[in-house]
């Protein structure tokens, strides 16, 4: 029997009506009858079988007995290949003899070479073989002969390894690699029972994708270096949590034994990431247990030397050294989005002003316009690619700076050729895996190349943070948006900068997207917080208030998760914070902390509850994962702070603070219009000269990856960029070192020579011997000089 | 009289009979001339009422399997020729192809014809260097003649030598440059086939049929054969016997009939055991001499006719010994993409080596069997299925021989005796 049924968001959905083990069930027409039988609660067991994977049906697992129409296959199906057909009857191994003994034979003959090591082995405990073995497996085996060996364990990588004899050929993780990273590395190798996973000798399984392979394999054989042989699942506490990595907005898990985070796990929300995550999300999290860890409160005596001290003390000495001065608040993208609305709610009522920014970054006023009008509130989500017709990158590299939004992406150019252009000056690794369009222009010029994109309504135009670096290239994104009727999405790298957008850590809005300079949106706001106004001109950005420390106008700052060798001019903040009496808020010492006046150790995300909003504005909400921990989250301090202040801001806890967020909601008001920027275009070179370009690769020396080896062994190699014509000129080849300069200061490379812009040089911007902020002080469009070394 | 009717092979015994000007006198490539002419239906419609089956193993219906084809989709559709002749036993398509590489190139023109094709594909193995430099030579000399690149063009791909690219879909994997294991069906390849567009796979022998069904008719070839089991064959005969070779006859034709013209069972020996069409067909004893070998006898019989490869082995062949070294064969050239398969074919050759040996019980055999039962039509294409028929049929009509290994601490046989140089110093 076939019936249809509305689905509220497409259009109708077929279905189709099987009977399995005696039941119906009706599922849409597609579906797989391994997947229906779930509907059903019935579990056939499997291995290939992944849900986001294509069927392979090698296994053979998950056998089971069909008829259509009353005609019976001769022999029993693998319920993974085959899609549900009207007047279909399946009998599982519930129902049926020849299937329950298909699938014991499958099983037997799976561990015919499965070495049974369980007691040592990473997975024994979580293990589908395992579990398997008991449900579907004979107690005793029947095989006396000699299992196949090989030698243990073959590094896939410096995080992943292979131990070939725990393998049971499902081909999940070289179907992963290929068919979602995009990344066909690994692959099986030999035939027979001498199969095994392999990697090609000439190229390096370098993927930020590769944690996944772990996790989806169904046996021991792929584990990850940092987590092997250190525990027994059974030994772990898990706890739902979120990404701090980046704004993709993971869904995690959290593994804990004993207060320490021993490893984290892709989490399952299939309107997010699905089942997968990136490497650096999966294996970045031992900055948490670093041995630097900042533990109790300094305060900088007369000496000049940071002195622990009690929290009392130290609360006061911060009050004391606030109370009446003309201060700012600085928070970095990664705070939580209480924790940055306990920042704004500190800065407007403890400090009486809107001098706050989370932008610890490259950035423009042109950018806080940009987020004021077409950002804050939007809604553009993941589903907005599934549905594009068009996807357009601006300044934006996914792969590198959202990882998750790449694999959406290229979720849909896989499935259904979804066309990508990429505005950039060099064409990047992922760009090329999508399949896209690249548009080639300088570093500067890019308004002009998106000006005249041939987008519609149902296109999306994915901007990154780095699109403020050119002049005047938001505005033509807006104008694009505004003339195609085209989606806007603002995808920052940090995963708190969205979250901090909405609760108002920015000098022109109030939280909920309410404007300062709006007179009702200040009496909304004053109201909630129960004070008699708030200050009504609109405050400083990061550069200015970067500047007004330096000049004197601004005498103290409060500063959280900030490192100023992400902005622009790293020495020019050092010396404002020199000048000033410096507040920090930290996890681990700092080049802030190394200036500051009081020092207030604050929880890491596994030690605190709270949320993130993603890119879509999604909210990411997770719980502390370590119980015991001493630590406490920003705005309990700040809470605190203000207490001492006398300007209370009554946030004692998280759980406050969101409940305060969502009893505010959002603006219903007028945005603030945006005022167009004109383009400004590439600065002119000549002879060596080159404009740089430059973008923070996924792994490279970002702060919360320290400690972490393995992660950093598959990090992509540290290159400077040129065109072939560039190279001919200059007389260079791929390897020969080029120097990088300019008056500021220099940095050498090898060279590498690709398809990138003829004016223009790109190198990675924090990765090993390349920070290219502190070492040139030089950012996008910027004249340097490039020479063979 | 005798029952031979060499049509395919009706000019081998010719010197030059593989040039294409020894083709040509005797009527080549008039066929494809007058396929060319036809409408490319009516030519499929030939070959379904001819009832040419596949010569590959397994007996589809040729003109069907072309009619599947989808017309008007506006892709390329492609046919490829499956000469990856590896089945143990099996020596038609390369003598074939030595004797008239012509016969399959006037064939592909034809089916190309029928199926609206510009490109054929022959996959052939790798080790018959001879084989490829021979229809390598054809094919130039066809280009030179015009019959080929006036709108169909063959290309010859020269496998690396694998078992499983004999099986169709991993064949084409194997041609498009990736490993060769089975695909996933459907799609089947009639709709998505070589690079994803519809494709016909068949046989060497079939291919080269079509030319003189094309030239002599459907009701011709209806004509020879049985029931549902119509034409020709090559039936290759190795082993034991007087005279091995290639022997061409209607299909229905009896072992003890090709035995009689081959002069029998070498000297001085008895049959004992046979296989039909190869060493994944279950085997035959005496019993099976005047067993119709057509596609439904060899079946009612409790086998396959397969390739049609007649290997004989008399009464010094240990049978334990013989299926040891088919399952030693399957586990070595099992693709490891299934489960049943690729640990089946491991473990059968472990007991077969222990029973060889002696070690083991009577128990081992139910094992065996049972193993037998957990790969048969449990593995992910064919190969699997083939490599248990040599075990169950063997124990079936043999058990106590393989019990005689047992009771005897070792194998019974001498395996000189069943060499062909046995007795050579006697």
């Amino acid at each position: 029997m076939t019936t249809t049924q509305e689905n509220p968001t497409t259009q109708a959905v077929e279905l189709i009506t099987v009977v399995i083990d005696g039941f119906e069930v009706s599922v849409p027409k597609g579906t797989l009858v391994i997947r229906a039988a779930e509907k059903l609660g019935i579990q056939i067991p499997r291995f290939c079988d992944h849900p986001l994977l294509d069927p392979v049906g090698a296994c053979r697992q998950c056998l089971v007995d069909i008829e259509i129409n009353g005609r019976a296959f001769p022999k029993p199906q693998a319920s993974c290949t085959i899609p549900v057909e009207p007047n279909m009857i399946v009998k599982t191994q519930l129902t049926s003899a020849v299937a329950e003994k298909a699938q014991r034979g499958v099983m037997e003959l799976l561990l015919v070479n499965h070495p049974l090591d369980c007691p040592v082995c990473d997975k024994g405990g979580e293990c589908p073989l395992q579990n398997q073995a008991m449900s579907t497996g004979n107690g005793e085996t029947r095989f006396e002969g000699v299992k196949r060996t090989f030698e243990k364990p073959v590094a896939i990588s410096s995080q992943v390894l292979l131990d070939r004899e725990r393998c049971v050929l499902c081909a999940r993780c070289t179907r992963f690699s290929d068919q979602i990273a995009g990344d066909p590395f690994i692959t099986l190798n030999e035939r027979g029972a001498l199969q095994q996973v392999g990697i090609y000798e000439n190229q390096p399984f370098e993927s930020y994708f590769s944690g996944n392979t772990v996790q989806i394999c169904p046996v021991g054989a792929l584990t990850g270096a940092t987590y092997r042989f250190r525990a027994r699942p059974f030994d772990l506490v898990s706890t739902p949590s979120a990404c701090e990595h980046c704004a993709s907005g993971c869904d995690m898990r959290t593994d804990v034994r004993r207060g320490k985070t021993l490893r984290r796990l892709a989490g399952d929300d299939a309107a997010v990431n699905e089942e997968w995550n990136c490497d650096k999300g999966r294996w970045a999290f031992k900055y948490v247990t670093a041995v630097d860890r900042l533990t109790t409160p300094l305060i900088r005596g007369a000496d000049g030397v940071l002195a622990p001290a009690s929290w009392p003390e130290a609360i006061a000495a911060a009050a004391s050294g606030l109370k009446g001065k003309r201060a700012a608040v600085l928070v970095g993208g990664r705070a939580t989005t209480e924790d940055a609305y306990g920042y704004n709610k500190f800065a407007r009522i403890a400090l009486g002003t809107n001098d706050i920014d989370f932008r610890a970054r490259v950035t423009t006023d042109e950018e806080r316009d940009f987020l004021a009008a077409k950002v804050v509130g939007s809604t553009t989500t993941y589903r907005d690619i599934d549905i594009a017709d068009h996807v357009v990158l601006v300044g934006f590299e996914p792969e590198e700076e959202s990882p998750i939004v790449f694999l959406r992406i290229n979720k849909q150019v896989r499935k259904r050729a979804l066309k990508v252009s990429a505005v950039a000056t060099k064409l990047s690794i992922g760009v090329e895996k999508l399949k896209g369009e690249f548009i080639k222009v300088a570093p500067g010029a890019e308004s002009a190349a998106v000006a005249g994109l041939p987008l519609t309504a149902k296109s999306i135009i994915l901007v990154g943070e780095r699109a403020s670096e050119t002049i005047g290239l938001l505005s033509a994104v807006v104008a694009l948006g505004d003339k195609s009727g085209a989606k806007i999405a603002w995808i920052p790298r940090r995963a708190g900068e969205r979250g901090a957008l909405e609760a108002g850590a920015i000098g022109n809005l109030l939280p909920g997207g309410r404007p300062v300079s709006d007179a009702a949106a200040r009496v909304d706001i004053a109201a909630v917080w129960g004070v008699p106004s708030l200050p009504a001109s609109p405050g400083r950005t990061t550069s200015e208030i970067v500047s007004a420390l330096n000049s004197g106008d601004l005498d103290a700052v409060v500063i959280g998760g900030v490192d100023p060798l992400d902005m622009a001019n790293s020495a020019q903040v050092l010396a404002g914070l020199k000048k000033s009496f410096v507040v920090s808020l930290e996890i681990a010492p700092s080049a802030v902390t190394d200036v500051a006046d009081v020092v207030l150790p604050v929880a890491a995300i596994t030690e605190k509850s709270g949320s993130f909003l993603n890119w879509e504005g999604r909210p990411r909400a997770f719980d502390s994962a370590v119980a015991d921990s001493l630590n406490r989250s920003d705005l309990r301090i700040l809470s605190a702070l203000a207490d001492q202040m006398g300007e209370s801001i009554m946030l004692g806890t998280v759980t406050q603070a969101a409940r305060e967020i969502s009893s505010l909601g959002k603006w219903d008001g007028a945005r603030a219009n945006f005022a167009t920027v004109s383009a400004i275009g590439a600065n002119k070179i000549s002879g060596n000269e080159a404009l740089l370009n430059s973008w923070r690769r996924l792994l490279d020396l970002g702060t919360m990856q320290k400690g972490e080896a393995n992660l950093a062994g598959t990090a992509r190699k540290a290159v400077a960029v040129i065109s072939p014509k560039r190279a001919e000129i200059l007389g260079v080849k791929d390897g020969d070192m080029l120097r990088v300069s300019n008056a500021h200061g220099a940095i050498s490379l090898p060279a590498l020579v690709e398809d990138i812009h003829d004016d223009a040089v790109w190198v990675p911007r924090n990765s090993f011997g390349t920070q290219t902020l502190i070492s040139l002080n030089a950012v996008h469009g910027d004249v340097v000089t490039v020479v063979k070394a | 009289m005798t029952k031979l009717a060499p049509v395919l092979s009706a000019h081998w015994d010719e010197k030059d009979s593989f040039t294409i000007a020894a083709y040509t006198r005797h009527g080549g490539y008039k066929a494809s001339a007058k396929a060319l002419a036809m409408d490319p239906d009516a030519v499929i419609q030939l070959v379904k009422d001819s009832g040419l089956r596949g010569r590959g193993g397994a007996g589809f219906p040729t003109g069907m399997k072309w009619g599947f084809i989808p017309q008007g989709d506006e892709k390329d559709h492609y046919l490829v020729v499956n000469a990856d002749e590896s089945e143990p036993g099996t020596c038609k398509d390369t003598p074939l192809l030595m004797a008239n590489p012509h016969v399959l190139i006037e064939g592909c023109i034809i089916a190309c014809h029928a199926i609206r094709a510009k490109h054929a594909f022959i996959y052939i193995r790798g080790e018959v260097t001879h084989v490829v430099r021979r229809l390598n030579q054809a094919i130039e000399d066809a280009y030179k003649a015009g019959h080929l690149g006036k709108g169909i063009d063959v290309v010859l791909h020269v496998g690396a030598g694998a078992y499983i690219c004999g099986e169709e879909t991993a064949l084409l994997d194997s041609l498009e440059g990736f490993r060769g294991q089975p695909r996933l069906r459907p799609p089947f390849p009639a709709i998505a086939g070589l690079y994803a567009r519809p494709t016909v796979v068949n046989n060497v022998e079939s291919i080269a049929s079509v030319p003189a069904i094309v030239a002599n008719g459907a009701e011709w070839y209806q004509g020879m054969g049985t029931e549902k089991s119509k034409g020709t064959t090559l039936y290759s005969l190795s082993g034991h016997v007087t005279n091995p070779g290639q022997f061409e006859a209607p299909l229905g034709i009896t072992l003890r009939e090709i035995l009689e013209l081959s002069g029998g069972v070498r000297a001085g020996h008895k049959l004992k055991f046979w296989t039909p069409g190869g060493s994944s067909t279950p085997l035959f004893t005496d019993e099976h001499l005047d067993v119709p070998l057509d596609y439904e006898g060899v079946s009612a019989a409790g086998s396959m006719l397969g390739t049609k490869a007649l290997q004989i082995f008399d009464e010094t062949t240990c049978v334990v010994r013989a299926v040891l070294r088919w399952t030693e064969f399957y586990k070595h050239e099992s693709c490891g993409k299934c489960t049943p398969c690729r640990e089946g074919t491991w473990w059968l050759v472990q007991i077969l080596r222990d029973l060889e040996n002696g070690v083991g019980t009577e128990a081992d055999l139910a094992k065996l069997l049972d193993l037998c039962d957990n790969i048969m039509g449990r593995s992910f294409c064919a190969l699997g299925d083939g490599a248990t028929s040599p075990i169950t049929s063997s124990i079936k009509y043999f058990r106590d021989e393989y019990i005689a290994h047992l009771t005897n601490g070792g194998c019974p046989f001498d395996p000189v005796k069943s060499t062909l140089f046995s007795g050579a110093n006697a």
